[in-house]
């Protein structure tokens, strides 16, 4: 019960008849996941599935990065705190949690800036069709830079900052959040990670 | 000629008149044939949308959006790519990541008429009225924006209502109910779709679609916000829907004109142009006129004209003053606010829209003696009477009814005659439209009353008369009934009546006789009266067959057409041949009921004629029996 009231204060979006639905959703995952974290939380895998069934995230990448998340002790296992908390951002977030949530999942090796290279493997398969004549990533990183240019552009605006900038080729997440409130259409630039509407 | 008001696609006018944008638009080819910039720029980005997953599009398109795509050199490399159809395609699909990025492409080049009439031939409005039905909110508004700036031509009017549109856009109108604090987000959804409404309710078959799919009192729930970025959509679209009466009744019965004179008072200018623009159109109704009044809107139209920069709302704010002016308790008032004064200042210096109206509201306001005389002494005579050579047909034609209002005064008509205000009109005689000859003639009619020596003046113009009598020979009726009342003021001057009888005016009086229009019945009967007195005019009207026809006028409804016709018996029947037709068409039982009218007139007309034709039956049993 205790607990109960607690989740409901962190987790914030939810009124208390929700995060109970959610704490049993937790304990059945839990009871479900045949590994030595039994009792306490789920791992990996079990969180993909569950992920992929409940909202038809199919990513791998995307959905190794929202575990990580998700996993704020970095223990490797969703605890029951971890489950209600992370979701709350994804199913009811503010613009700004989730914002601060997307960030987070494409910045790949968490040093706080979205890079070149992080960009370049979250789109690699975005271009279905290649142009016969073109060498294989050329379109990809074509549209890495397409990207870049749209997102970072703000910083072209402010001089003293100059070119040198962009040529270091990464978002912040001040670029980021910058880019996602001029364009709303943004937020999963890199990406679906947040549940449809649908 | 104006600057176009930032989201109203037409101007102040005709609300059904379609424009140019119906035809084929013509592409003009610049001088360079090379590829732009843009068109480079736009062509990779196609190629990823094309190619590329959702993540991948939504990229492209947010990119695409930072090229200036109010440029028409984008606007048109959009076209030229290709990428419109892929945009197109995209709405189709059930992403709304895409359908949103590729909505927001749609909605800023749709300005452009090239791109418009492309939209609509790539099969573009009917996916939009089917993302009317998404449950994304943003993207129904985008769509309704869209809509609202492709629906700019007939057929993509059409188009839309077609597919169910008219009927969904009206859904967008039911999102709350209005309270005084209007929600931001529902407002949005509104707006959008009072935007898309207006521009399609230039059609009337859709303006039928909007009133069956119960859109009038939603128009008049949000007629009741004071938010102006959706009251100007719903006015405009009340406005150009005030052309129906069925939309004039509603906008009565659902108490609109209260807010429509309320945000006369409104601090932006395209709002109180519509509003005005509204009243104009709904103010063909009386009843809406004396709304009008007794919602105190009279003094805020009033107050509008100072404000002479803004021409479209001027032209607006006068069209509401002149159809207002038709009702003589708000001429009254208007005098009150010396508006009339102020007209005449605006006769000069005025663009057409302007002047028409101008002109149009003075002409009403003659109807009051005072009025006429402030005209005279603020000088508006003058630039009236030089506007005799204007070329615009609206413009002539007010133009005419206020000249003649004003000759109504002889003060007035001293200074017309002296401008060659009369020779003017009569020339107007020779104009081929026949508004312009009927309202000329009307105006002929108060000028040959009051002009001094008016007698000598109508025989001065050349070939004056032979004119207005071949003008007998019309197929339109206004026309005929205006001639047919100037030549009965002719007729009072024998020489001018010699000159008529020469040319034939007899015989083509006769022919119109068979008639039911109680207006031309009342004037013809009124010239043949006038032309009895002349030589044998009388018989010649007989024999030309005029009297049995003139006996049936004694059987309408109307008095004034009574009056007419006895004095026109009365005269015909010093003539014993015509006594006898009138006897035989039973005309002595029907003047009987008028002798007891309490019009003297037509008492003594009706009495002098029986007495005539007893007389001459008299006369008759007399000679029969010795």
């Amino acid at each position: 019960k205790l607990l109960l009231d607690s989740l409901t204060r962190s987790a914030k979006h939810f009124n208390k008849s929700e995060v109970e639905c959610l704490v049993n959703l937790f304990d059945t995952l839990v009871a479900r996941a045949s590994s030595h974290y039994a009792g306490v939380g789920f791992d990996r895998t079990v969180f993909r599935d569950t992920l992929y069934s409940a909202f038809g995230m199919t990513d791998d990448v995307v959905l190794d990065r929202v575990f990580s998340i998700f996993d704020k002790s970095n223990n490797g296992y969703i605890t029951v705190v971890d489950w209600v908390e992370g979701l709350a951002v994804l199913l009811r977030g503010t613009l700004e949690e989730k914002m601060k949530y997307c960030f987070a999942v494409y910045d790949l090796n968490g040093d706080g800036y979205i890079s070149r290279e992080e960009m370049f493997q979250m789109l690699k398969n975005s271009l279905l069709i290649q142009p016969a004549d073109e060498e294989p990533d050329e379109g990809v990183k074509d549209l890495v830079e397409i990207a870049l240019k749209k997102m970072a552009s703000t910083y072209l605006l402010v001089p003293f900052l100059l070119q040198d900038y962009d040529h270091d080729g990464k978002l912040s997440f001040a670029d980021f959040e910058q880019a996602v409130r001029d364009e709303k259409l943004l937020l999963e630039a890199f990406g679906p990670c947040l549940p449809d509407i649908k | 000629i104006f600057s176009k008001a930032s989201s109203s696609p037409e101007d102040v006018g005709e609300s059904s008149s379609e424009t140019e944008e119906d035809e084929q638009p013509v592409r003009y080819q610049e001088g360079s044939t090379e590829l732009s910039a843009e068109y480079w720029g736009i062509q990779k980005l196609t190629k990823y949308v094309k190619g590329g997953d959702p993540t991948a599009t939504v990229i492209a398109l947010c990119s695409m959006r930072d090229l200036n795509l109010s440029q028409e050199a984008c606007q048109l490399a959009i076209k030229d790519t290709g990428c419109l159809e892929v945009l197109i395609n995209l709405l189709d699909t059930e992403e709304i990541k895409c359908q949103t990025g590729s909505l927001k492409i749609l909605k800023e080049i749709s300005q452009n008429i090239l791109i418009r009439h492309a939209i609509a031939d790539l099969g573009g409005l009917e996916i939009m009225v089917k993302i009317l039905d998404s449950p994304d909110t943003d993207l129904k508004c985008l769509a309704a924006e869209t809509i609202a700036n492709v629906a700019r031509f007939k057929r993509a009017r059409k188009t839309v209502r077609q597919h169910g549109g008219i009927k969904r856009l009206v859904e967008l109108l039911e999102s709350i109910s209005v309270g005084s604090s209007c929600q931001d987000e529902d407002t949005e959804i509104a707006r959008c779709g009072a935007l898309a409404l207006w521009s399609c309710s230039k059609s009337p078959k859709n303006r039928k679609a909007i009133r069956k799919a119960g859109g009038i009192p939603l128009l008049a729930r949000w007629l009741g916000c004071s938010h102006a970025d959706i009251l100007i959509p719903i006015v405009g679209t009340l406005q150009e829907c005030a052309s129906e009466p069925s939309y004039r009744l509603a906008i009565r019965t659902e108490g609109m004109i209260e807010n429509l004179v309320k945000n006369l008072s409104s601090e932006h200018e395209e709002l109180q142009m519509h509003c005005a623009s509204a009243i104009f159109k709904c103010a063909e109704d009386e009843e809406i006129r004396d709304l009008v009044r007794k919602h105190e809107g009279l003094q805020p139209l009033s107050d509008l004209l100072d404000n002479s920069e803004n021409k479209q709302l001027l032209a607006a704010v006068t069209g509401a003053i002149w159809k207002c002016a038709i009702s003589r308790e708000n001429v009254l008032k208007f005098q009150e606010y010396k508006t009339i004064e102020t007209l005449v200042t605006l006769l000069t210096d005025q663009p057409e829209e302007v002047l028409i109206n101008v002109i149009g509201a003075l002409g009403e306001c003659c109807q009051e003696q005072e009025n006429r005389g402030t005209i005279r002494r603020c000088g508006g005579i003058a630039p009236l009477v030089k506007l005799l050579t204007a070329t615009n047909r609206a413009l002539l034609v007010n133009v005419n009814k206020a000249v003649g209002g004003c000759a109504m005064e002889p003060e007035n008509m001293a200074i017309i005659d002296s401008l060659d205000g009369v020779r003017l009109l009569w020339s107007l005689l020779r104009n081929p439209n026949p508004d312009v000859q009927a309202s000329a003639a009307w105006a002929l009619c108060p000028c040959v009353e009051n002009a001094k020596n008016s007698g000598e003046m109508v025989r001065s113009f050349v070939g004056g008369l032979e004119l207005i009598v071949n003008l007998l020979k019309s197929n339109d009726k206004e026309v005929l009934t205006s001639v047919c009342a100037a030549i009965a003021n002719i007729a009072k001057d024998q020489e001018n009546l010699a000159v008529m009888t020469d040319h034939g005016v007899v015989p083509l009086l006769s022919k119109l006789a068979n008639t039911n229009n109680n207006e031309l019945r009342r004037h013809l009967a009124e010239a043949i009266a006038h032309c009895c007195m002349w030589g044998s005019n009388r018989v010649a009207f007989g024999e030309a067959k005029a009297v049995a026809p003139l006996a049936r006028y004694l059987k309408a409804k109307d008095p004034l057409v009574h009056r007419a016709t006895a004095l026109a018996l009365y005269q015909l029947s010093e003539d014993p041949n015509n006594c006898v037709i009138m006897h035989e068409n039973e005309v002595v039982k029907l003047l009987l009921a008028m002798v007891g009218s309490t019009d003297d007139t037509l008492q003594e007309a009706a009495a002098g004629c029986i007495a005539n034709i007893r007389r001459l039956a008299l006369a008759t049993e007399k000679a029969k029996y010795g």
